[in-house]
């Protein structure tokens, strides 16, 4: 059922469906979390563990992203900015105050709201392209003061020692493995809670603001209210990406603000696709598959990668899971046909 | 921050001389990239992100022919009609396969080429710094203006980028061939029913871009070092240089060329770390106060 034939059914039917599909979605959710909370009893490999962690740290981004990208068509060349606030914000609440790392976690999305609130506000006005550049102006603003506060950050050194990582509740994230469980979660919750926004009706009126912003705002929607909660949520999102890679490298490092991480996540979307919501999670196991494989196999990364990308943007024309679902629809169309 | 020596430079005629010198430098170079930029944003409607790449490439290709020849002037020209052809080649054959798709699209190809352009160059150039040299023509006495020590190389420099910008403004405004290109920016299909080639058009018009950022790397060749990769903070900032002016304006790319270019050379006096911060604050500030920048055309 495509999203049109779903706006039109009825508002009833929908209800219930929409309360269906939240237990669905659960489901799904704890299905996914015991299958990788199995992963380390099954297999012995420290360099799995550390792909998933990655991909969580990824695919938070990502997806998040795709909350602007896809849901609302606000084309953010900037989100990395909030992947480097929450590593930033998280390695040094953690190094300064010593408080436990859960007080960390929220303070450092608190920080990040704060923040993202006033780049939003100013961000959102614009439209289209221009929104890309001014998003990619405060990311550079942000980079560019990241390597001038030295005595703060570590300047291009990054924040070095390490990150000092209490136990609490019985969970030590120095732990590889209550890391990696740790970081599972996060990205199941993460993903769980974005899914819902997504199918909340504040998720269609975002679908309605990028289909047509004029409309949404003759019949009463706020649209810059609206812009700007969604760029606050998918900022807190992105955040807890960050914080997942600063307890993975138990640090921070400018790069993790520079533009390039927005660009490899506007990338992963169109690797995996925009129009499902999973999309950005398969182009985020994609790209980094992809990376493992060809730095080892080649020193001319950039070519392999470079010919991989003009094969999806000139010769499949879109992501992977939107080329896997058109392909599954048209055979069910015929299917139906006979 | 270390405001004491800017303002000891701006009290100071020679300290302002070489500074604005300097300035003028970085901006011309930053022009010549952002105006291919701008032009082909104007008339194709695509933010060409491998320009960078065709700077690297006039650069590469002007230190070869140099080499070769000797000859100072058959290095621009290398540098500036290798890019241009690179450029013909880049949108007949990929460029023109995604102006229909998404602008995600156009930019994921250019962010291909970007990645494939950088490793040619260290396949076939190394990937070590490399330097052309200052030719011997201008390795003479360099100029003294108000104290100032001024290069003959920079005034040659300046002339050329100068020239382009007359020339290209004068013949859009005032040629046949410029009055096809603005109508072609401004209605395609009504350009390609009076019996225009658009294609033919949308080529130049890459190529001329193409051959505008050759120019400028084979210019900065001399005074630059090389190195894969080198296009990209040149991109970066013309890309500011093109927001900042208004996408699609050849006088705003002019204005914000030299505006960044001045930001850089006295902001790294009173803001050594905080350089390329300056810039995007501008750009901020630009962008919040008239989103299509200096000289852009308001979109209705």
């Amino acid at each position: 059922m495509t999203e049109l034939q779903a706006e039109r059914a009825g508002a009833e039917v929908q209800r219930v469906e929409a309360s269906r599909s939240r237990y669905f979605d659960l489901l799904i959710a704890l299905v996914a979390f015991a299958v990788l909370a199995l992963l380390p009893v099954l297999f012995n490999s420290k360099a799995l563990l550390d792909f998933v962690i990655r991909c969580s740290a990824f695919g938070l981004f990502a997806t998040s992203l795709n909350l602007l990208v896809g849901y609302t068509g606000l084309t953010s060349f900037g989100h990395g900015m909030f992947f480097g606030l929450g590593a930033y914000g998280f390695g040094l609440t953690m190094q300064r105050t010593g408080v436990p790392v859960p007080v960390a976690f929220v303070a450092t999305l608190l920080i990040t709201t704060v923040i993202a609130t006033a780049i939003g506000a100013i961000c959102v006005r614009l439209k289209e392209i221009y929104f890309a550049f001014v998003t990619l102006a405060f990311q550079m603003l942000i980079h560019s003061t990241i390597l001038s506060w030295a005595s703060l950050t570590g300047g291009d050194q990054g924040l070095r020692g390490g990150i000092p990582r209490p136990a609490f509740l019985g969970i030590d994230l120095s732990n590889h493995v209550h890391l990696y469980v740790v970081s599972c979660a996060l990205l199941v919750i993460g993903l769980l809670l974005m899914r819902q926004i997504a199918q909340s009706p504040f998720g269609y009126t975002l679908r309605m603001i990028r289909d047509n912003a004029t409309r949404a705002s003759f019949i009463g929607i706020d649209v810059w209210r609206a812009k700007l909660t969604i760029f606050v949520l998918a900022a807190l999102f992105a955040s807890t990406g960050g914080i997942i890679m600063a307890l993975f490298v138990s640090g921070a490092y400018p790069e993790f603000a520079y533009w390039t991480i927005s660009g490899e996540g506007i990338f992963i979307n169109m690797l995996g696709g925009v129009t499902t919501f999973l999309g950005p999670m398969v182009g985020t196991v994609l790209l980094l598959i992809l990376n493992d494989t060809v730095t080892r196999l080649t020193e001319y990364y950039g070519i392999v990668l470079g010919i991989v990308i003009l094969f999806f943007a000139i010769g499949l024309r879109k992501g992977l899971m939107d080329f896997v679902v058109e392909w599954y629809a048209q055979r069910h169309h015929d299917a139906e046909r006979g | 921050m270390d405001l004491d020596a800017l303002t000891g430079c701006l009290a100071s005629s020679a300290c302002l001389v070489t500074q604005t010198t300097s300035g003028f430098i970085i901006g011309m170079l930053l022009f010549l990239v952002a105006v291919g930029l701008t032009l082909i944003f104007g008339v194709l409607k695509v933010v060409n992100f491998s320009h960078g790449a065709f700077y690297m490439f006039g650069a590469y290709f002007a230190m070869t022919a140099y080499q070769l020849s000797g000859s100072f002037a058959l290095a621009m020209l290398c540098g500036a009609a290798g890019t241009a052809l690179l450029g013909l080649v880049f949108e007949r054959v990929f460029m023109s396969r995604v102006y229909g798709a998404d602008v995600l699209m156009q930019l994921l190809v250019c962010y291909a080429f970007v990645l494939i352009f950088d490793d040619v160059v260290r396949m076939v150039w190394g990937p070590e710094f490399r330097s052309m040299g200052m030719p011997a023509a201008f390795q003479v006495v360099p100029l003294f203006i108000a104290g100032g020590v001024v290069p003959p190389y920079y005034l040659l420099l300046i002339g050329v980028a100068l020239a382009m910008a007359v020339i290209l403004g004068l013949g859009l405004a005032r040629t046949r061939i410029g009055k096809v290109i603005r109508a072609a920016a401004h209605n395609p299909g009504m350009v390609s029913a009076l019996g225009i080639n658009t294609g033919l058009i949308y080529g130049g018009v890459f190529a001329l871009g193409g051959m505008l950022a050759g120019l400028a790397g084979a210019l900065a060749a001399p005074v630059r070092s090389l190195t894969p990769g080198m296009g990209f903070s040149v991109l970066i900032e013309s890309f500011i240089v093109t927001v900042i002016g208004g996408m699609g304006s050849i006088l705003g790319a002019l204005i914000g060329a030299i505006l960044i270019g001045m930001i850089r050379s006295f902001g790294s006096l009173g803001f050594p770390l905080f350089t390329e911060g300056l810039m995007y604050l501008f750009m901020v500030i630009v962008l919040v106060s008239r989103p299509t920048g200096l000289f852009g055309k308001e979109v209705a």
